[in-house]
């Protein structure tokens, strides 16, 4: 077995506990009891076993993070190893006194998530009244100085208010606006179809991203745009590579090369209460599996992009064909693309409920909340 | 006040500078991402206190490399990194 390079990134979901209960959460549909968290002592053996490793980038993540009271703890656990920690958080909780407490932890900076433009089609996503806590968020953010970059989860509901979504970053005051478009994992997929935007949809929206970029050259946020997967005819590289730049831990310990891969059956993931991190990274079998191009089937192996996307993303090759070795869908190459063509090519404006004249808030959703019990 | 416009450059506030004892080398890590930086770079943003002016950096440097062009590729080089707005 070769030897791995060094890792660069950690995901801590510190919890699965959220306030909001998103359609799209990419938590695994199992989500992690809090009774079973790791402990403080725990996170914060990992990040100094990460750091040896070669981790230098963190973000704390969750469910929302906030909701751990040892939270300034753990932040400061990455601070002593030298990681450069981000905070993603809904917002909902971050008062100015929480936010000086993980400043002066060593906390470097905070990504903070926005369902909409406007209150009521991000409230309806969040499934709770939340757009103003949002907005307050900011302004703590902003006043503390600490870098600041918003988070969208670009989708049917609210592609067509792109330009708004970004004036609303402006405003705010983000110097970052991640517009992710909505990935199918974990519990997502079960809203896939509520989701999945129009091709016209995207397409106008790309079409405001250059414009905003051509009318705004130097100034404003810099906007980043996670690439639609479903629409694009080449998958994702997912990850940088499998087991190759980053690991997550999950609330409960588990260690994944990937935040999907819980759902991946069969594929053992260890465990930081059992093994070092360096085994986990190294060693184990689970971060090995998908590794490098010798697991590759079907048209990946002999493929001049193979060394650039990977073969796309295990997870989804795994949630659409059941078997996480074969090409992900999302590959126009893939014998199994039709799963993702024969959706979107069916899907066009006019299927569209209401279309862009209504606004989210009257679109019959058809939303299964995330309601943990 | 004669030489209160001369650039004395410091990082940004949202970048961090730091040795990578793994792999070696420094790095530049500030939010979503990390920049590994070539040859000397590292010892010359260490410079970039806010405190030194550019004539004041190239001064330092020249203990360690007397016969090196730092004249040229000093300021040029801050100026590569002050574009990419981690410098100010």
């Amino acid at each position: 077995m070769t030897v791995p390079p060094a890792p660069w990134a950690l995901l801590a979901e510190v919890t699965h506990a959220c306030p909001l209960h998103c359609p799209y959460c990419s938590n695994p549909v199992e989500l992690v009891r809090r009774s079973r968290e790791l402990a403080t002592a725990d996170w914060e053996r990992v990040f100094g076993e990460a750091a040896d490793l070669g981790v230098v980038q963190a973000h704390v993540s969750g469910g929302e993070p906030l909701l751990r009271p040892d939270l300034a703890a753990i932040v400061a656990a990455a601070h002593r190893a030298g990681v450069y920690t981000q905070l993603v958080t809904s917002g909902v909780g971050l008062t100015a006194t929480r936010l000086e407490e993980l400043v002066k932890a060593g906390l470097n900076s905070v990504q903070l998530s926005v369902q909409d433009a406007r209150a009521p089609g991000s409230d309806l996503i969040a499934g709770r009244v939340s757009y103003a806590d949002k907005g307050r968020a900011a302004g703590v953010i902003r006043a503390a100085g600490v870098p600041f970059g918003l988070n969208v989860v670009l989708h049917r509901h609210n592609l067509d208010h792109l330009p708004e979504i970004i004036a609303l970053g402006a405003a705010w005051g983000a110097e970052r606006i991640e517009l992710a478009n909505v990935q199918f994992y974990g519990w997502a997929l079960r809203n896939r179809a509520a989701l999945l935007p129009a091709r016209e949809q995207l397409d106008r929206a790309k079409a405001t991203l250059a414009a905003h970029r051509d009318a705004h050259p130097e100034g404003g946020p810099e906007l980043v745009w996670v690439m639609p997967d479903y629409y694009e005819g080449v998958p994702k590289p997912c990850m940088g590579g499998w087991g190759m730049r980053s690991i997550t831990v999950g609330p409960d310990g588990t260690a994944l090369p990937c935040p999907a891969a819980y759902a991946i059956e069969g594929l053992a993931p260890p465990n930081v209460r059992d093994r070092s991190l360096s085994w986990i990274w190294t060693e184990s079998p689970a971060f090995a599996a998908y590794r490098g191009t010798g697991w590759m089937t079907g048209p990946c192996g002999t493929c001049p992009r193979r060394e650039t996307d990977f073969g796309g993303c295990r997870c989804q090759a795994f949630a659409l064909t059941g078997d996480a070795a074969r090409t992900d869908p999302a590959c126009s190459l893939s014998p199994d693309h039709h799963l993702i063509r024969d959706l979107v090519e069916g899907l066009h404006e006019t299927a569209v409920d209401g279309g862009e004249s209504r606004t989210a808030a009257t679109v019959p959703s058809g939303f299964v909340y995330r309601r943990p019990t | 006040m004669p030489g209160e416009d001369v650039w004395r450059p410091v990082l940004d506030g949202s970048v961090v500078l730091r040795h990578d004892r793994v792999r070696g080398g420094d790095l530049l890590l500030m939010p979503e991402r990390a920049v590994r930086l070539s040859g000397e770079g590292g010892r010359i943003l260490r410079l970039c206190d806010g405190s030194r002016t550019v004539e004041g950096i190239i001064a330092e440097l020249r203990g360690t490399f007397p016969d090196a062009p730092l004249g040229e590729e000093v300021p040029a080089f801050l100026e590569r990194i002050r574009a990419e707005g981690w410098l100010r």
